[in-house]
């Protein structure tokens, strides 16, 4: 079996770097786009084979397809999609930018090589029983690091509100083919990302899962519902929960790490018997506002302030 | 060790492309490449660790997440230098109408 393994790691390692060739060095844009979606997944099966189950979930949700959807949908308001001539640059100054690219990979290898070899994989193992949680990564996600974690729910909630704040894009054109079956499979079908979302959100406590996968997932889930063009669960007022939705996540996690100063433990220090129930409210706000906020990226805008193709009295 | 391999290469690729690409779409990708091999580099790192390390894998999740983030908001900004006298004149028939 040694070798049969050895084989498909060889060949996937080869059509990943074709594939990013593809995406980066030959001419058609939309070509390049497709390269690097497919790219994305193959990435997915790298994670799997990396034992890195987590990061699959999540790049094969976000990765290939909500970077997917976001690429192709800015790739159709372009106005010039074509490019003149060969897609990259002769350039002389190249004489420097290989060796100071050569010397970047190498002092990176290099600072790579002097981590620590352990790693911390033994603490984290011994931390793990006052965790809460059963799963290292939903462990050191939510609890150990939650810090990172909150600064990367702002960083989302920070890129929303700079796209909002260009002010309103042309929305995502109806679908090409009008019909009404359409939009109803959209309905129909985004209770199943629910369900699939909230069966990933509950794993996460002891399985590969957790909050990234799953609002991955229901964002995803929502991309496909506009794409169909049917969006009555976020109108209603002017911007629907948007806005709520959006920052459930940064507010949640902030309020918590500010909430158990209160009770006299330090920053971020979840009360010992009480943190498998704070690392899941925090993973169900977390995953909510991940989806709210992919499903804001795809916009591209403001949402308006009702949709159109779909009556409002629906 | 593949993996690794397949780290520096990928690096490399999308070194070259964010350097050298013409079309600014093709610059962001080239960006994904790099920070796609930078995950690639931490988790094949992660992996030789002997309990299985789960903060290299806990941040590049994070990172795929930023790095998404980052991408909406170049698409975002793209697609408003590719076409700023449209949506001008829309949003100034939007306000008069």
């Amino acid at each position: 079996m040694g070798w049969l393994v050895l084989v498909f790691d060889g060949l996937l390692a080869a059509a990943l770097i074709w594939l990013a060739w593809q995406a980066t060095h030959t001419p058609g844009l939309f070509r390049s786009v497709i390269s690097f979606i497919i790219f994305g997944l193959l990435m997915a099966l790298a994670w799997v084979r990396l034992d890195a189950p987590d990061i699959a979930l999540a790049e094969a949700a976000i990765g290939a397809g909500a970077t997917g959807a976001l690429l192709l949908s800015a790739l159709g308001r372009l106005v010039a999609t074509h490019e003149e001539g060969a897609p990259w640059q002769e350039r002389r100054d190249l004489y420097f930018w290989i060796p100071a690219g050569g010397a970047l990979l190498g002092l990176l290898t290099l600072a790579a090589w002097m981590l620590p070899s352990p790693g911390l994989g033994e603490q984290v193992q011994d931390a793990l029983p006052e965790s809460g949680v059963q799963n290292p990564v939903t462990a050191v996600l939510l609890n150990f690091r939650a810090l990172d974690t909150l600064l990367e729910i702002g960083v989302l909630l920070l890129a929303a509100i700079a796209i909002w704040s260009l002010g309103r894009m042309p929305l995502p054109s109806a679908p090409a083919v009008r019909s009404p079956a359409l939009p109803a499979l959209g309905r129909l079908l985004f209770p199943m990302f629910v369900l699939v979302s909230a069966y990933l959100l509950w794993r996460g406590s002891h399985a590969p899962g957790g909050a990234f996968p799953a609002g991955a997932v229901m964002g995803a889930g929502g991309i496909l519902t506009i794409l169909a063009g049917a969006q009555p669960w976020l109108t209603g007022s002017v911007h629907g929960p948007w806005r709520m939705l959006l920052s459930l996540g940064f507010a949640a996690m902030l309020a918590l790490a500010l909430g158990v100063m209160a009770l006299g433990q330090p920053f971020f220090a979840y009360p010992p018997g009480l943190a498998g129930l704070i690392v899941l409210a925090l993973e169900l706000a977390a995953g909510l506002s991940i989806a709210m906020s992919l499903v804001a990226l795809y916009l591209a805008g403001q949402p308006p302030d009702h949709w159109e193709g779909e009556a409002r009295g629906e | 060790m593949i993996y690794l391999l397949l780290a520096g290469v990928l690096f490399v690729i999308g070194l070259h492309g964010l350097f050298v690409a013409r079309h600014l779409l093709r610059k962001i990708l080239s960006l994904n490449v790099l920070s796609a091999a930078v995950f690639l580099l931490l988790v094949a790192l992660a992996r030789e660790a002997d309990p299985l390390d789960a903060v290299p894998h806990a941040i590049v999740l994070t990172g795929i997440v930023v790095s998404v983030s980052a991408t909406a908001v170049a698409l975002v900004l793209l697609v408003r230098l590719s076409r700023p006298r449209e949506d001008q004149r829309k949003l100034m028939d939007e306000e008069g109408g």
